[in-house]
């Protein structure tokens, strides 16, 4: 297996805590990947120099073939790189449909492109783009809603589409049902698991419930006090003594 | 600045996209055609009363006032392109208003009293310096962009007001003189030149007289009103476009926006720049047709009252930002020549005294005073209908519909 995203040697300090400590990883094409430990163990720092919004001291982070260090987040988007966040962030003031259509055009016509003239809903191909996604979700029928108008878990299940409809290379998911009610939790489990069958996009989750964890991915890195402990498939990581240690030694503590 | 002032009329360009005229939606072309009668109806509609009648004090329909009308609706179009848009509230409009007002002046001075490469000239020296402003301003947002907006506005007042004179004529400002001969406009010598539209003088303007009724048709007023009326098109196409949506979203989320590969910086610049040449369209069309111009012209308070206009009309609306300008160009000029003889010679009916202490009331209200009512008037729309007049006027219509038949959805 091909890897899409490999991160060598990875250092970040901040002040006089180390962050990240020589952090080694690779995403398989093609898989899903989780990123788990206890708090405070770099896993945001980690995702945040993988989008471009922390640059380390040290070490590489080279996606399909490209360094991604010193690039800007729309730079790395641009490469194929898309990003859920803890909180769902989306166009939170605009319709359903236009949260799907500004990330369409951002795929079709890159960074910025002046389009002052021409109408959004003459863009056929990209409306149609839109609602075939919206339908894939399940929210077709509630294009015309205000996004903040919503629940949360429809927040969380925009915020997906939108970052699906770029069909991205990679998918970055940081804690996708935090603060999310149990139904919400179950239903975000099988969209991921529905779009990871169905359209082979390559994942890397970073989370702290186990459930979801054990459920999606196919490789685990546990990471604890900014350095990778072990990797493994999930079977041989539930029972694995460090990552017990790693864990219940928080919880005496 | 908040989410409540972008509801209802920009979010439902979803189910409109048949049955309109000009590349608009059936409710696009409406509301166009719609200003459109008005701006060519204005001297009609301005003058409902007769003239000599007590209410004659409240006739808009002379042209300098109409021209105002228009101008000032143009800037504030533009203004809303930025600030109803994107959510960037620049406190320094007024400088490219200014700064387009002197490019046409010398234009004028210089090569022709013809008012349309004045005009042109005027929209391209504003768009030059808001690029260079915004690139600079842009570098911070929310309080600190409408600082610096204003930090630029107020040095170049105080440039033109002082270094810049030979440019600018200092305090005086600047006009036509005897001694100017524009290269390409035939001046006889010692004679004033009149700005003109390949001959014909901005003040012409016809007279009508219906019964005791005088209506007035103002070439200046209708010249300005065409540049109005593609400004105001034109705005409606940027709002319905992919350009305006990403402007929208620069305002609901610049987080999202980098994470899907987009540059929300550059999307608000070209707001800004736009917003900049609307504002010196604006300028260079105040100096066609008075052919002045002073550094006043750029000062804080001039910038305020742009923003006081789109917000009083409903900021991020189409039709906001002119709804509000008329007001405040009315109030200024038809208030504030109530004085207390006029408020005598309406209360005569009472009874003295208490016709002195109704006066005496009343004029808080008026004449030099009008600026308090303005205020008030202000503090009411801020806090009731958040969404400007705009929304007062959608509210009146959702009740009514609702009357008419209950089954119908309320209008959005």
């Amino acid at each position: 297996m091909t890897s899409i995203l490999s991160v060598k040697g990875v250092n970040k300090r901040f002040g006089g805590l180390q962050a990240l400590g020589d952090v080694n990883l690779d995403v398989a094409e093609n898989s899903c990947h989780a990123i788990i430990g206890p708090n405070g163990a770099g896993k945001s720092t980690l995702l945040n120099v993988l989008v471009g919004k922390l640059i380390p001291d040290s070490g590489s982070v080279v996606f399909d073939g490209q360094s991604v260090l010193g690039r800007q987040p729309h730079e790395i988007n641009q490469m194929g790189i898309s990003r859920v966040f803890q909180t769902p962030e989306i166009f939170a003031d605009l319709s359903v449909m236009e949260n799907m259509l500004i990330p369409c055009f951002a795929k079709r016509d890159g960074a910025f492109k002046m389009k002052a003239i021409g109408a959004v809903f003459g863009e056929k191909d990209m409306v149609q783009k839109a609602k075939e996604m919206l339908s894939e979700v399940g929210m077709l029928e509630k294009r015309d809603m205000i996004a903040s108008s919503m629940s949360r878990g429809d927040k969380r299940r925009l915020e997906m589409a939108m970052c699906l409809v770029q069909d991205p290379r990679l998918l970055l998911l940081d804690e996708p049902t935090a603060g999310m009610a149990r139904a919400d939790t179950e239903n975000t489990i099988e969209l991921l698991k529905t779009i990871r069958k169905e359209r082979g996009i390559t994942m890397a989750i970073i989370e702290h419930d186990m459930n979801v964890v054990f459920s999606l991915a196919e490789r685990i890195t546990v990471l604890a006090q900014g350095t990778p402990l072990v990797e493994d498939i999930p079977d041989n990581i539930k029972g694995h003594p460090k990552v017990r240690e790693a864990y219940l030694g928080e919880a005496q503590v | 600045m908040t989410d409540q002032t972008t509801q209802p009329s920009v979010t439902s360009p979803a189910r409109a996209s048949k049955g309109g005229m000009f590349g608009l939606s059936s409710k696009d072309t409406t509301l166009l055609l719609v200003v459109f009668a008005m701006v060519v109806l204005a001297p009609f509609i301005l003058n409902p009363f007769p003239e000599g009648s007590g209410l004659a004090q409240f006739n808009a329909g002379y042209p300098d006032l109409m021209q105002r009308f228009v101008i000032f609706g143009i800037f504030a179009i533009g203004f809303n392109i930025l600030f109803g848009l994107t959510g960037y509230l620049s406190f320094g409009h007024a400088a490219f208003l200014g700064v387009g007002s002197y490019a046409a002046m010398w234009s004028m001075k210089l090569f022709t009293l013809n008012v349309i490469p004045g005009i042109l000239f005027a929209v391209i020296v504003a768009g030059l310096f808001a690029a260079a402003v915004g690139f600079i301003s842009l570098r911070r947002s929310g309080i600190y962009f409408s600082i610096l907006t204003l930090a630029f506005a107020q040095m170049s007042y105080a440039l033109a007001y002082s270094v810049l004179t030979p440019l600018t004529g200092g305090e005086t400002g600047l006009q036509i003189k005897n001694t100017d001969n524009p290269i390409l406009s035939n001046i006889p010598e010692g004679e004033i030149g009149r700005a003109n539209l390949f001959g014909a003088q901005m003040g012409n303007s016809y007279e009508m007289a219906v019964g005791n009724w005088l209506f007035t048709f103002n070439l200046g007023y209708y010249i300005a009103a065409a540049f109005m009326l593609v400004a105001f098109y034109l705005s409606i196409r940027i709002f319905r476009s992919p350009f305006g949506m990403m402007l929208r979203a620069v305002k609901s989320n610049q987080q999202r926006m980098n994470y899907t590969g987009l540059t929300p910086k550059t999307y608000t610049l070209y707001a800004f720049i736009i917003s900049g040449m609307y504002a010196g369209l604006a300028g260079g069309l105040m100096v066609a047709m008075d052919t002045q111009v002073g550094p006043e012209r750029m000062f804080w308070t001039a910038s305020g009252e742009v923003v006081i206009m789109t917000i009083l009309g409903g900021a991020g609306t189409l039709i906001g930002p002119v709804l509000g300008a008329g007001s405040i160009k009315y109030m200024e000029n038809i208030l504030s020549k109530i004085n207390k003889d006029v408020l005598h010679q309406w209360f005569a009916f009472l009874p003295d005294g208490l016709e002195d202490a109704v006066v005496v009331f009343a004029d808080i209200f008026v004449g030099k005073q009008w600026h308090f009512t303005l205020g008030i008037v202000f503090m009411l729309v801020v806090i009731f209908l958040p969404g400007g007049l705009v929304e007062g006027a959608q509210r009146i219509t959702a009740r009514f519909s609702r009357k008419k038949s209950s089954n119908n959805t309320p209008a959005e």
